[in-house]
């Protein structure tokens, strides 16, 4: 069979589709194992400091959060949930 | 509008000292937390002072919020605001007069927690004068991938009344009898924390939320060129579109330093289909110093584009169908610095109120208009030529915080 210069051949073809799928098929079942955790849980503890927190002072934080939202034209995406006005 | 509720950061519940002793408390309740699913918020209670003041606008008022665990699984929240308002703002001093009102905000939620898995839910109300507004939130959130991964989803849903006041012949402020109007709102989000490495955390939120109604403030007013009339120009009812979606999305990364000090840098984009599309940037240092000490600086930019309906000064009347003036849809850039203390003590003679805090907080907030101009000066410069408009604000927050 002649095949035209820099083609692969069919048999090359179906060799790389069978490896790709295979790799496919590996991926597919590696991401229904759960994954090891990489930080151990004795390691983790500077996220029990409350420096660490992303939210420290709930009261401090959403009343902050309230000053910009009403002077501001953007809102939302504050891992917080709203509500009432005051803008007026 | 108000925010309450907390973002839920993973493995951050549990407290942390210095001394030793506690240290390997801490880490100890680290390895069992896991074991245990997720981790409810802590006992708490806060009671906050605030005042805004900047652009002859004062706003002060309490802010109270208690939380208590009931039984293992439970955790029930509370909060009081109030927001008193005294104001002569330049849009007020344009197209109103000055006032003075209170808005009061109540809110109840619940956090149930189910293994790894957390159900909230809660509702918010506001009342003022000339607002009314009502919201209620739903959220999932699940631990997952060895607890390094904290996935939640929400919903809320918001209905608001929408009222005008006008002064009556005796100079008493009541509603408008003729305009009364309503704006529902919904939101839907996303949010995900995830430990990447024994000192960092990342952060990710999305948010859609979409409103419908009366969206415009309806004190406000456009102006639009006059010439040879008065300052050169006249004033008009602003016209908003009736619906709004937006779209937000955050990052948060949080990073534990050598030292026991916490960097944390934030980047939020937003756009809309009003045409705004802003960028909020934000720097934040928390450096725990002594023994009882927390000290807390934030730097913080943000930087939007104008409203397609938004204009300084129209060229006449009725130039298009919507039209807007509210300086919060015009182009500015926003610059904030703000800096932070806190001081943690027991309570003499109470053993159960082993850890409470006085914390106080001040930002500086800078707004540079880019085409909202001082109306007030137009009969000196002439419309539309008058300075570009500028804010400064002083935000101070006192609050006692007490773990029980």
């Amino acid at each position: 069979m002649r095949v035209a210069p820099g083609l692969p051949s069919v048999s090359l073809t179906v060799k790389l589709m069978r490896e790709l799928t295979a790799v496919l098929l590996l991926a597919a079942l590696a991401g229904c194992a759960a994954p090891t955790p990489w930080v151990k849980p004795y390691e983790r503890e500077h996220f029990a400091d409350p420096i660490m927190s992303f939210n420290r002072d709930p009261v401090s934080s959403t009343y902050l959060q309230h000053v910009f939202e009403t002077r501001e034209g953007a809102r939302g995406a504050t891992g917080s949930v709203g509500g009432g006005c005051g803008c007026n | 509008m108000q925010l309450t509720g907390e973002a839920r950061g993973a493995h951050t519940r549990c407290a942390a000292r210095l001394s030793p002793f506690t240290r390997t408390l801490v880490t100890l309740c680290a390895i069992a937390a896991p074991a245990l699913g997720g981790v409810l918020p802590e006992d708490r209670a806060d009671v906050l002072w605030h005042l805004y003041k900047g652009g002859d606008i004062t706003i002060q008022g309490p802010s109270v919020l208690v939380r208590k665990k009931v039984g293992d699984n439970l955790s029930l929240s509370a909060n009081y605001y109030e927001d008193m308002i005294s104001s002569a703002s330049i849009d007020v001093k344009l197209s109103a007069s000055p006032y003075h009102e209170t808005r009061r905000q109540e809110s109840l939620g619940a956090d149930y927690l189910h293994g790894k898995s957390t159900y909230s839910v809660g509702f918010i109300t506001s009342k003022e004068p000339d607002y009314k507004a009502n919201t209620s939130y739903f959220a999932v959130s699940q631990d997952m991938f060895g607890d390094l991964t904290t996935v939640t989803l929400g919903y809320r849903r918001g209905w608001d009344r929408v009222f005008r006041d006008i002064k009556t012949p005796q100079g008493v402020l009541e509603n408008d009898p003729t305009f009364h109007q309503r704006a529902d709102h919904r939101g839907y989000s996303l949010s995900l924390s995830q430990v990447l490495t024994r000192n960092a955390i990342l952060g990710f939120n999305y948010e859609l939320l979409t409103d419908q109604g009366y969206l415009a403030n309806p004190y406000r007013k456009i102006r639009y060129l006059s010439p040879g009339q008065g300052a050169g120009f006249t004033l008009a009812d602003q016209v908003y579109p009736n619906t709004r979606t937006s779209h937000a999305a955050s990052l948060q990364l949080k990073y534990f330093l050598p030292y026991r000090a916490a960097l944390t840098g934030q980047y939020r984009f937003f756009r809309d289909t009003w045409g705004i599309l802003a960028h909020t940037a934000e720097v934040d240092y928390t450096h725990p110093v002594w023994k009882h000490w927390i000290f807390d600086g934030s730097l913080r930019y943000y930087r939007q584009g104008a409203a397609d309906f938004y204009s300084d000064l129209f060229p006449r009347a009725n130039y298009q169908n919507f039209m807007a003036r509210d300086r919060e849809l015009a182009a500015f850039r926003s610059y904030t610095v703000g800096a932070g203390a806190s001081w943690q003590f027991a309570m003499p003679g109470v053993p159960s109120l082993g850890k409470n805090s006085i914390n106080v907080r001040v930002d500086h907030l800078l707004v540079d208009y880019s085409d909202f101009r001082n109306a007030l000066l137009a009969s000196t410069y002439g419309a539309g030529n008058e300075p570009l408009y500028k804010l400064d604000a002083n935000v101070f927050q006192v609050f006692v915080s007490i773990w029980f």
